[in-house]
């Protein structure tokens, strides 16, 4: 009887090993995580749109229907990442994910305070090679480290009504997101 | 062999009580941080760095991008105040009063995150195309058939799940109670 329940203890135990563990690799283990859905759709160091999601098709579950949204899927590893979002009329964000979709920062439009939200994204290595002086202050742009080399940006705009889409369209259609040097 | 018999019987109730604990956690959710007020649940660390490892594995998962910290906070619903489970087929009304925010949008959800198909294309409201009454309130009723007013159709599915989305609001890891953030109170009307 005893012995029994020490083996069933020992599973208990052992179980729990097993619960944390897997929960712990989950997210490397993932094939149908948000990078792994974009991947096919987005050129790396570009800013591209999603298509809306509609009951039919939805790129990621959870998106909201009121948002135009685009994506710049980046590596890190040529270099430093310049993005340039002017903004929309009503409500526009600049969000940051790992690639494994940690939200490690994110922006809204009153918050950068200017008529378009300039961020400058590098790893940690390439931001300490920045040279720091007069320059890097009189650009005053915000300078993002990536914990990750690869992750996502993603640009969202409001339409507060249905019409306005286009409009929130048309604002992200001018974003860029690209490779290059950092004055 | 009674050993043998022993260990092959530890490894295999091993096995599953963690794989049966791992899918319950990361399908049902664990509430490590979150914030429930009245029917509606936010868990706003998973939109930072903070995010625990039960929330990255659910995000992994779904496949969903959770809202980060600095753009807002999404508030999930699945029942309504006194404890139904939603049903399209029912009627539900949503009324009272919401947090601070810029902006926000109320959006209905199939349980696996997908919109639901109906006849006028709605899939929710935001806060600038809501009909208010002189006062400044309103409610939106969630229903299978037309109401007039704010109606939000169903599209007749059995389950489904609701999302508050506040856009630039102080609402987030801070906030601890319902004083700080006045959430909608959600009702059960008739049943067709």
């Amino acid at each position: 009887m005893i012995r029994a329940l020490l083996w069933i203890l020992g599973a208990i135990l052992l179980g729990g090993i097993v619960h944390l563990s897997t929960v712990l690799v989950m997210p490397q283990a993932a094939t149908q995580d948000a990078y792994a859905r974009l991947f096919p759709l987005t050129p790396v160091n570009a800013m591209v749109p999603l298509a809306a999601p509609t009951a039919e098709n939805s790129i990621m579950p959870l998106m909201d229907p009121a948002f135009a949204a685009a994506v710049c899927r980046y590596d890190l590893s040529a270099g430093a990442i310049k993005l340039n979002a002017p903004l929309s009329q009503a409500y526009t964000s600049v969000t940051f994910y790992t690639r494994n979709s940690v939200a490690y920062y994110a922006i809204d439009d009153r918050a950068a305070g200017r008529r378009a939200i300039e961020l400058d994204l590098m790893t940690p290595e390439q931001h300490a090679q920045v040279p720091e002086g007069e320059d890097v202050t009189a650009a005053d742009r915000l300078i993002i480290e990536s914990p990750t080399k690869t992750g996502l940006i993603v640009l969202r705009a409001l339409a507060p009504e249905p019409g306005l889409m286009a409009m929130a369209r048309r604002a992200l259609a001018n974003a860029q997101c690209r490779i290059g040097p950092v004055q | 062999m009674r050993l043998l018999f022993g260990s092959c019987f530890t490894l295999i109730l091993a096995a599953a009580i963690g794989l049966g604990a791992t899918w319950l956690t990361i399908t049902r959710g664990v509430a490590f941080g979150s914030l429930t007020i009245g029917a509606w649940t936010a868990r706003p660390k998973s939109g930072s760095v903070d995010i625990d490892p039960y929330a990255r594995a659910t995000i992994a998962r779904t496949g969903e991008l959770p809202l980060g910290t600095g753009d807002g906070v999404a508030f999930f619903a699945r029942t309504d105040d006194a404890g139904h489970n939603f049903d399209g087929r029912c009627t539900f009304t949503i009324s009272g009063l919401t947090p601070a925010a810029r902006y926000w949008t109320l959006t209905l959800y199939d349980p696996e995150g997908r919109l639901v198909a109906n006849t006028i294309d709605r899939h929710g409201f935001t806060s600038a195309e809501i009909v208010r009454d002189i006062e400044g309130r309103f409610t939106i009723a969630v229903a299978p058939r037309a109401r007039p007013g704010n109606w939000l159709p169903t599209g007749g599915i059995e389950r489904y799940i609701l999302v508050w989305r506040l856009y630039d609001t102080p609402i987030g890891v801070a906030t601890r109670t319902a004083k700080e953030a006045p959430m909608p109170a959600i009702a059960r009307k008739a049943c067709s």
